[in-house]
């Protein structure tokens, strides 16, 4: 079969997996957000803390995203949810690294204005501190869903779906046509995705720079 | 409304060095500008933050108005002090009227007293509301960026202001340039102000007083003038450098010593507000020992050797 007439008879599936594997990719990244900022903002506040969490997410990121998904099948067994949770672990570290990473670098002579204008902890964290890390944070986002996209290709093998089920499929049946619909259809979102967050990113430095937004 | 900042006995010794500021007492009246004044590491900077208790002092205390600050709550004792650091410190994410609502928000202020104070301060800086409240600090010249950051320090009419080394950041034309509308700015609002610089010069032109600082001690602390005519000792006269007397006849202006006697005909007319540094120049410049006040009176180069010695 050519590759047109494959994508003729199949594109409603390929658009369908496609949706699936995008749905699964943000939904850990935004587990992975609602879990890292918190862990990393505690990481800014409490030395302890910064410790703790920094070494253990970056030790979760160096096992192998393959690995990973192994690991979940005596934990969790196969399906979606060990897919997501795997998902999420690796994904901490980018969120968590940036969202310490902005904050500590932020100038300590605005800290200080902020402090001696007598802004309270909290008020200073979410007025002063967390708008100047934003694009650091930002750029830590785009750097995970990148990750997560490809990520959950990988997915497939423990039975959660998505694009890699095309992929694998095409691979031990040596289907071409079946490959290209797994991967290109990848690519396209992880560029998608990075050039969106990208433009995004800027467009939040821009703002502070020139005249009313 | 002003208040008086007092230190009695103050001292901040950090672990392992020797005090950073020692046994300090001095007092600033509500509504002058006391200058602190000295090199590096002499511990102006950290007297000065132990007015906002940004450093808490190891033994004794500052006394703003009738009350110890000790006894303040922190918070409510920085709202009511304005402050000002070199670099300016606006909030690169805040519009400027954003940044200038930062403590009447705090103080929980309604949107319209706030928006009509923060036009009110723009104007008062000599900014213009309409194209400057909206603006992001960075689309802003350093002379603008520093009337912002006195603005915002001004938002919520407070009774103090600390100043931290202000227009260290600007070129010598724009830093005399907002000196002098600092001073035209405090001529209007009467504020109780502590700001500190390494640069002599700054310190006699904005200081009511200037408190001279070394290695933690008070060395001296009395009006420019006195400073210049009399430098407690060869420090001081270090610190304000070679042409003291210089420095102090353009501090005083031709009012200040002039006699009533009508001078001769012909000598060249000063104006009374001029300084006696230009009156001495233009002695030198047209050969004449006298020159005629305008709207009466006379100077004489005698005046102004009474004046050098005082």
């Amino acid at each position: 079969m050519s590759l047109a007439d494959f994508l003729a008879s199949r594109w409603e599936d390929i658009l369908a997996v496609s949706w699936w594997h995008l749905r699964l990719s943000l939904m850990a990244v935004g587990l992975a957000l609602a879990i890292g900022l918190p862990l990393g903002i505690a990481s800014h506040m409490n030395r302890f803390a910064a410790a703790v969490v920094l070494n253990t997410v970056s030790v979760i990121y160096t096992v192998p995203t393959l690995a990973l998904f192994g690991l979940m099948i005596p934990l969790l067994g196969i399906g979606v949810i060990p897919a997501i949770v795997a998902v999420v672990l690796y994904s901490l570290l980018p969120v968590v690294q940036n969202t310490y990473t902005g904050l500590a670098n932020i100038d300590p002579n605005l800290r200080e204005v902020a402090v001696g204008m007598g802004m309270g902890r909290f008020t200073r964290l979410f007025r002063v501190e967390l708008p100047l890390a934003l694009p650091v944070i930002f750029a830590g986002l785009r750097v995970a869903v990148v990750n997560a996209i490809g990520m959950v290709t990988l997915a497939s093998l423990i039975a959660a779906g998505g694009l890699g089920d095309f992929i694998f499929r095409g691979i031990s049946i040596m289907s071409w046509n079946l490959v290209l619909a797994g991967s290109v259809p990848v690519l396209a979102m992880a560029l998608g995705a990075d050039y969106v967050l990208k433009r995004t990113e800027q467009r939040l430095s821009r703002s502070r720079e020139g005249a009313a937004p | 409304m002003a208040l008086q900042v007092e230190f009695r006995d103050v001292t901040k010794a950090f672990p392992g060095t020797p005090p950073a500021v020692d046994r300090l007492s001095l007092t600033v009246e509500a509504g002058t500008i006391l200058a602190l004044v000295g090199p590096s590491g002499c511990g102006k900077t950290t007297t000065m933050k132990m007015v906002n208790r940004l450093i808490e002092p190891t033994s004794g205390d500052i006394v703003l108005g009738d009350t110890p600050i000790s006894q303040m709550p922190v918070k409510e004792l920085r709202r009511m002090i304005g402050y000002v650091i070199q670099y300016v410190g606006l909030f690169p994410h805040m519009s400027v009227a954003e940044n200038i609502a930062i403590v009447p928000r705090l103080l929980g202020w309604g949107k319209a007293r706030i928006d009509a104070r923060v036009d009110e301060l723009l104007t008062l800086v000599g900014l213009v509301p309409e194209t400057h409240r909206a603006r992001y600090p960075r689309s802003l010249s350093g002379g603008q960026q520093q009337r912002v950051g006195v603005a915002r320090a001004l938002a919520a009419d407070p009774p103090v202001l600390l100043m931290d080394e202000p227009f260290g950041a600007l070129d010598p034309i724009t830093r005399v340039r907002v000196q002098d509308e600092l001073l035209a700015i405090q001529r209007k609002v009467r504020k109780t102000i502590i700001i500190v610089t390494h640069d002599m010069d700054e310190a006699i032109r904005l200081g009511d007083k200037v408190a001279v600082l070394r290695a933690g001690r008070l060395v001296q602390h009395q009006p420019p003038v006195d400073i210049l005519r009399h430098p407690k000792d060869d420090f001081v006269a270090e610190l304000i450098g070679h042409d003291r007397l210089v420095k102090l006849l353009s501090t005083l202006s031709v009012a200040s010593v002039m006699g009533d006697a009508a001078a001769p005909a012909a000598a060249p007319a000063i104006d009374r507000t001029a300084t006696l540094e230009a009156a001495f120049l233009q002695m030198l410049d047209t050969g004449r020992d006298e020159l005629a006040v305008e709207g009466g009176g006379s100077l004489h180069i005698r005046d102004l050797l009474r004046a050098s010695t005082g």
